[in-house]
């Protein structure tokens, strides 16, 4: 990690943590957006932390910025940063305008799909997609869809396809977007040779486990300390056999986050180089950490007791980011099927050979 | 979350040449030898194919070159080790001199001691077995009864040793055992290399629940052991064998147990599995290369002089736990009646390893004192 990348991670994690303050987590539940917090966070430039410096990016490595989403996702800071970052990437990757404030890539699930078609000297967008993140808060959204044998990225104005408002568990925006759109010439582009349309897909995926390993360590941290502090029976839970397994078992899966979000975040590097677009990694860090997600959100209510079941107690906005982004960008299922596949087409030989390209 | 340091794994220089060339002895070495006898993983033991890996400068090759050694790094040494394991090489009969015996005895032995074994058990000519655990000492390690006590020229050892593997089939021992009075628990123990040629030493081998005939009892009865059989310092047994310990947590060795069972799985499902059954290969597979990138994070801060004994409690820990999850999705996906030397070798595979699994979190400390470590790492004890 160089200088720059400690500055960027240092000053990142102390905004984080000044602007996740409980009372504007509750006004972000109620469905307020909160426009100053995402000022903040942009007048540091880290939504351009994946864009390249000669794009007029940050240009920090894929592992530094999956890093600042871990951290933010420690603090569960209700912003669209990952989304951002990914789409000021493409929109970077197919040398169109980055976005001005906040943005978001779509589709965000597996079986949705945009098409586009020529129109005189414009084109034709048309589709619809489910779940969008944030669609409803976004300035920008970046559509990826296949056409003429390539992969293209379009830049679509929100105030042009008003997305339909929806919610996750956290009470995050995830929006479904119906778009029957003419575009002019400019606001398409087509993204680099190798990448496939489950680009966007994956690279959601990749920031979506980096998302989970930050939440799930903070909760490991806060479980611990929670354990540490409450008594019964005269001494701290901690002290507990049955509870000191739980927690070393949840540390277990902690760990495992922590190596699903730094494999599946080599994406993010590799993609851009010959024939570099291997979702493989993602799949593999996805389906681990979504996996890990739901046993550490248990074992954290366990030990937290009834009051970490309120919605007083700050537990929640971690675990229920956890149930949330789990699902996001390609469940477990979808990512276990696709290594699956790889597997068998390896077959019995190609397994090993497979596993230590990793 | 200093606890979760698990830097990015180091690709050394010259790595993919290494594995391309242990791949290519191994293809030749094990064309012949059935998934059944590799599903042993390192519990198959073959002195042959040791010194054969000896010749090759397998054995002991982080080791000083003085010492017959090659002084390759740590990380090259973990490619030998992951292209072993996962290939079902039989390395029992060198792996706890290698893994364990061996780098004890650079640290903590004599010149004599060390001029004198460490040639030999790189050579993949010489075997160690471990004399740890006893009748009434198994995972309270500092509970050990047997005792040296000192002669004119030298220790006299009585007590009994347990489990120990394939000391029937092993020159030395290394001893763990007390040397003063019992009141201190972990003061007053020592650690001897043992000639297990000496006199006043019985071996006598345990069968396991499956018949098989690895480990054993051996049974001091007034065994005389030479002045320079003492290895490290008199009184300095526990920190030793701590030390040693940390030697045993994170390899590939720790999750790489049944992957034969997982070759053979995608087999019988052929190129086409179910929807299911890609689930449950995928899953495995998602498991497998987190495990193996976490142990190759270990290795490296291992090999920067760090002492990542968490992490290495973490791995092993989550490790056993697939190890021993692959043999019950297997029978999930295929069905089939498992049995150990059937002539279908799916059946015999899976026989195996149903039959070996206990031992994955028992061996090398349990589950449940490494959750303990764990715990403790935490900052709950």
């Amino acid at each position: 990690m160089s200088e720059t990348s400690e500055i960027v991670r240092d000053m990142s994690a102390r905004l984080f943590a000044d602007l996740a303050t409980p009372a504007r987590l509750y006004k972000a539940e109620a469905g307020v957006w909160d426009q100053p917090a995402w000022d903040r966070v942009q007048m540091m430039g880290l939504p351009l932390a994946l864009v390249p410096e000669e794009a007029g990016g940050v240009g920090l490595e894929a592992a530094d910025a999956a890093g600042l989403v871990a951290s933010a996702a420690t603090t569960a800071l209700p912003v669209p940063l990952a989304e951002t970052m990914l789409a000021n990437r493409l929109l970077a990757d197919a040398g169109l305008p980055l976005a001005e404030g906040p943005a978001t890539l779509a589709p965000a699930r597996p079986g949705d799909r945009f098409t586009l078609e020529r129109r005189g000297a414009g084109w034709h967008l048309h589709g619809g997609a489910e779940r969008v993140p944030w669609a409803s808060i976004a300035g920008d959204i970046v559509i990826v869809a296949e056409a003429e044998g390539q992969v293209l990225a379009a830049r679509v104005a929100r105030s042009d396809v008003t997305p339909l408002p929806g919610r996750n568990l956290a009470l995050e925006p995830r929006d479904r977007l119906e778009v029957d759109l003419e575009l002019p010439g400019d606001a398409v582009a087509p993204l680099p040779a190798g990448i496939t349309i489950c680009h966007p897909l994956a690279l959601g995926a990749a920031f979506r486990t980096a998302a989970l390993a930050g939440a799930a360590a903070r909760v490991l941290d806060m479980t611990v300390a929670y354990a540490n502090e409450r008594s019964q029976f005269g001494r701290p839970i901690g002290k507990f056999q049955a509870v000191q397994q739980s927690l070393a078992l949840m540390a277990g899966q902690v760990a495992a986050t922590k190596g699903a979000a730094d494999l599946a975040a080599g994406y993010l590097d590799a993609y851009s180089q010959p024939g570099g677009a291997d979702p493989l990694p993602v799949a593999i860090g996805k389906a681990r950490a979504g996996e890990a997600a739901g046993m550490i959100a248990a074992i954290a209510h366990q030990v937290h007791g009834a009051i970490g079941f309120t919605h007083e107690h700050a537990l929640h906005f971690l675990t229920k980011r956890l149930w949330s982004w789990r699902d996001e960008f390609g469940n477990d299922a979808h990512w276990q099927r696709l290594i699956g596949r790889r597997m068998a087409a390896a077959g019995p030989k190609g397994l090993w050979p497979l596993l230590t390209t990793l | 979350m200093s606890h979760f340091a698990f830097p990015p794994p180091i690709h050394p220089p010259g790595a993919d040449d290494l594995r391309a060339e242990v791949r290519q002895f191994l293809a030749e070495e094990l064309a012949s030898r059935p998934a059944s006898q590799r599903i042993k993983s390192w519990s198959g033991y073959d002195a042959d194919f040791s010194r054969k890996l000896g010749q090759r400068g397998w054995i002991g090759m982080t080791w000083p070159k003085e010492y017959g050694g090659r002084e390759r790094s740590a990380l090259e040494r973990y490619i030998v080790l992951e292209e072993l394991l996962a290939a079902g090489a039989p390395v029992a009969a060198h792996w706890i001199a290698d893994r364990q015996s061996g780098p004890l005895l650079l640290k903590e032995g004599t010149e004599e001691q060390k001029r004198h074994l460490l040639p030999r058990i790189a050579a993949g000519e010489c075997f160690f077995c471990i004399g740890m655990s006893e009748p009434d000492s198994g995972s309270d390690l500092a509970a050990v009864r047997t005792r040296a006590v000192r002669t004119q020229d030298g220790w006299r050892v009585n007590g009994t040793k347990l489990w120990t593997t394939y000391a029937h089939k092993s020159h030395y021992m290394i001893l763990y055992c007390r040397t003063s009075g019992v009141d201190d628990r972990h003061g007053g123990t020592s650690q001897f290399l043992v000639d297990l040629t000496l006199p006043g030493i019985t071996i006598r081998p345990i069968a396991d629940l499956s018949g098989e005939r690895h480990f054993n009892e051996v049974v001091f009865e007034d065994a005389p052991l030479p002045a320079s059989a003492l290895l490290g310092t008199e009184g300095n047994g526990w920190n030793q064998v701590m030390g040693e310990l940390a030697y045993e947590r994170s390899g590939p060795e720790r999750f790489l147990s049944t992957f034969v069972l997982l070759v053979e799985l995608i087999r019988a499902l052929g190129t086409d599995p179910s929807d299911q059954a890609l689930a449950v290969l995928g899953r495995l597979c998602s498991h497998l290369a987190v495990l193996r990138r976490l142990s190759r994070s270990v290795a490296g801060l291992l090999q920067e002089g760090a002492n990542p004994a968490l992490q290495a409690a973490l791995v092993k820990d989550l490790g056993a736990v697939v190890e021993q999850e692959i043999p019950e999705l297997a029978r999930q996906l295929v069905a089939t009646e498992p049995m150990l030397g059937s002539d279908d070798i799916f059946q015999a595979v899976q026989g195996y390893a149903i039959l070996n699994a206990p031992a994955f979190s028992l061996r090398g400390g349990t589950r449940e004192i490494l959750r303990g470590i764990i715990a403790r790492g935490l900052g709950l004890r």
